[in-house]
């Protein structure tokens, strides 16, 4: 049984950078592939209401007359279930996270 | 004898990650009985599935507890896949037993910064978390989300890692393994946590099994319980043999967790040695029609879930009995005796995960 092992540890972390960022003044780079929010190419959309109907935490509302797609940010859980359903693949993940 | 008191420990204690009451029965400062009080944070998980989709059910079950995630998801396709008699591809099975090690090791480490700041240790609290970070960027990378995932579904998955990202996800885990030697002499051998783990806490291999105990809690009593050992996914495929302690006491399952962070680099290395080519889903038509029972090992122990489907979208019925739930009795049998002190560190030895017990 030993005393003081961790003071490699923390003599390492003294002299080395630090593992945090100052956010928000140094934003991290998106990831390649993450799934950061979720946007929409309207010139695209036909209204069909199939992300609607989808999305397993009813964040999407779509109306074909007058032509909305509305997206409630706060109940999207970003897991791009509609983006595979789009038939027109006007859906798309953007990286960065909002 | 010394006059008795109940002290309530929780709901709310700056130990408790999530809200879980302990009434304890003490004489002076020794705790001689817990009666347990859960039931803050019930969601109404298994009542909003019968409303879903059974493909959206998928995101919901990975929403049952935010630590083991995916293994949730996982557990939940499995099932429906046996219920629909879905084959799914060999490379999908390998992905997902990445992804289930990747959630293993993230949980451990979180584990072991909560157990650390709980016997005061705030630097080791620290230098966990930091490590932990490593992993939650590499499943960023390979599935797009750091906790929620989202890449388990019903006859596969959605998202293929390909062959040239495991150089990066093999420095990752160097990264990782580096880490966790430097961290091993600490945990392992220091004084000061030996003092606070070392014969606190103790269950005997009896109690453990006469509770049902399960996961790190039964190894560290030298059970091995461990559901990977059936073989579910790629696990049958995968050399490996559960990590098992005989002391039963916190530092054994202290001991039994850090091994197996080692093990699940392990795993995730001989996934990336063998896997497969080939399709990564396969269609799913038709609705789940019938009842089964899944289960797999997650980090805390052994869940399943029953599932009832009708033949329509919606399921019947959806029921799930996490490893936090089967480890209270024996949480209940370890506290008698102990000190008020060691109350806390005591309960997070079991990992508890309260939002995925009441669901």
């Amino acid at each position: 049984m030993r005393i003081f092992t961790f003071v490699n540890n923390v003599w390492q972390n003294i002299t080395s950078r630090p593992a945090t960022r100052l956010y928000p003044f140094t934003p991290r780079t998106p990831i390649a592939g993450a799934r950061g929010h979720l946007q929409i190419d309207a010139d695209t959309c036909i209204y069909c209401g199939i992300c609607q109907k989808r999305c397993p935490s009813n964040a999407l509302a779509v109306t074909r007359e007058p032509k909305t797609w509305t997206l409630d940010p706060y109940k999207c859980i970003v897991c791009s279930y509609c983006v595979e359903a789009c038939p027109k693949k006007c859906l798309s993940m953007n990286p960065a996270h909002k | 004898m010394a006059k008795r008191s109940v002290i309530p420990f929780g709901p709310q204690h700056p130990v408790l990650p999530e809200p879980l009451q302990l009434k304890l029965v003490m004489e002076d400062e020794k705790v001689v009985e817990a009666i347990p009080a859960i039931g803050y944070v019930h969601r109404g998980l298994e009542r909003l599935a019968q409303e879903k989709d059974y493909q959206q059910v998928t995101y919901l079950a990975e929403r049952v507890c935010g630590i083991c995630s995916f293994i949730h998801s996982l557990t939940f396709c499995q099932g429906i896949e046996e219920l629909m008699n879905v084959t799914v591809p060999d490379r999908a099975k390998f992905l997902r037993v990445m992804w289930s090690e990747m959630h293993r090791m993230h949980s451990h480490l979180l584990w072991l910064g909560l157990t650390a700041d709980a016997f005061g240790f705030e630097s080791l609290f620290m230098q966990g978390m930091r490590t932990r970070e490593t992993i939650l960027q590499l499943m960023e990378s390979t599935a797009g989300a750091r906790i929620m995932l989202g890449t388990c579904t019903v006859g596969g998955v959605r998202r293929d890692i390909e062959s040239s990202a495991f150089g990066e996800i093999n420095t990752a885990l160097d990264s990782v393994a580096r880490d966790l030697d430097q961290m091993a002499p600490t945990i392992l051998n220091d004084y000061s946590v030996r003092e606070r783990l070392v014969g606190v806490g103790t269950i005997t291999a009896q109690q453990a099994f006469e509770t049902g105990a399960v996961g790190p809690v039964a190894k560290a009593c030298g059970f091995a319980r461990d559901f990977r050992t059936t073989g579910y996914a790629a696990y049958g495929q995968l050399d490996f043999k559960p990590v098992t302690e005989t002391a039963g006491d916190c530092f054994a399952r202290t001991q039994v967790r850090f091994a197996e962070l080692y093990q699940s680099v392990d795993l995730i290395r001989q996934c990336m040695a063998k896997m497969p080519a080939g399709p990564i889903a396969v269609p799913v038509k038709g609705n789940p029609d019938g009842e089964i029972i899944a289960r797999t090992e997650q980090p805390r122990g052994e869940v399943i879930y029953y599932i009832k489907g009708n033949g329509t979208k919606n399921l019947e019925r959806l029921r799930i009995r996490t490893p936090t739930f089967a480890n209270i009795p024996a949480l209940l049998k370890m506290l008698p005796g102990c000190q008020l002190t060691d109350v806390p560190v005591i309960i997070l030895t079991i990992d508890p995960c309260i939002s995925c017990t009441e669901r």
